[in-house]
């Protein structure tokens, strides 16, 4: 039955990340305020909540099953404090925070209507911190961490996440629409 | 009973110190609202007066519940008919 848990615990980790990943991209991409290809932009927001409600559910799934396993031996405490843990403390108290910033951005996400947009924002933007301390603790404390398949996809979301990154800081949220002249020759300098 | 004429059931209201033309709410709302040059909502044959609390009939609730939810500067409200 460990056997079983352990397994599941580690794979739902892996697709979890990898949600977590899609999520961000898609969050990234929802700030352009423009429509993907065979998206209107309220599409992009609803798949970006929905990947990330479907991530949400996989590392629930990826913390509960490890409570049970005898080698992490989580235990309550170690699921929402960090660095306590038994097994490798640092590398699980990083995904303990990962947890913790994810909870917080579930939270406001649900409250938004409630808290107004500048708080929803603020937190948010801890999903900039939680990412890469995610990627941390699958490499540091995942027992497949450094295993070269685990790599490539570790790879491709850094990738994935880092050209999101990049392009948004790269770009203004919203490009100014092509305004047509006001009049012919309005805009004629005078000499 | 033409569309026009049917009665106005919610008023949806629009801050606009928050909208950032963004354009959801007219794509959900489409023939409702459509985007003026800059990409903010206006509704066409809606009096001056009432841009700001946009008349929605029965049939056109349900997208506003959605615009109002997934508006992603929350400038959005829904009002009752008056």
């Amino acid at each position: 039955m460990s056997e079983v848990l352990w397994a599941i615990g580690r794979m739902s980790g892996i697709v979890s990340l990898i949600l977590f990943t899609l999520s961000t991209v898609l969050g990234i991409l929802t700030h352009r305020g423009r429509p993907l290809p065979g998206l209107p932009r309220f599409g992009v927001v609803i798949v970006h909540r929905n990947v990330s409600l479907l991530a949400s559910v996989f590392l629930v799934l990826h913390v509960a099953t490890l409570l049970g396993d005898s080698y992490a031996k989580l235990n309550l405490v170690d699921v929402v404090v960090p660095f306590l843990g038994s097994f490798q403390p640092f590398w699980q108290g990083l995904g303990t925070v990962a947890f913790d910033l994810v909870l917080a951005v579930i939270i406001t996400s649900l409250l938004r209507h409630r808290i107004g947009d500048r708080a929803f924002r603020f937190v948010h933007w801890f999903v900039y911190a939680m990412w890469p301390i995610a990627v941390l603790h699958s490499i540091g404390n995942g027992t497949d961490g450094t295993s070269g398949w685990f790599v490539l996809i570790l790879a491709a979301c850094l990738i994935a996440v880092g050209s999101a990154v990049i392009w948004r800081l790269s770009t203004r949220s919203r490009s100014p629409r092509v305004m047509t002249p006001v009049a012919p020759g309005s805009g004629r300098s005078i000499r | 009973m033409s569309a026009r004429n049917r009665p106005v059931v919610a008023r949806l209201h629009i801050d606009w110190t928050r909208c950032d033309a963004r354009e959801s709410c007219i794509e959900l709302l489409d023939g409702r609202l459509r985007a003026d040059d800059w990409g903010y909502p206006i509704a066409p044959g809606v009096p001056a007066a009432e841009q700001s609390d946009v008349p929605l009939r029965a049939d056109e609730l349900d997208a506003g519940r959605d615009a109002v939810a997934l508006c992603p500067r929350l400038a959005l409200t829904l009002r009752g008919p008056a």
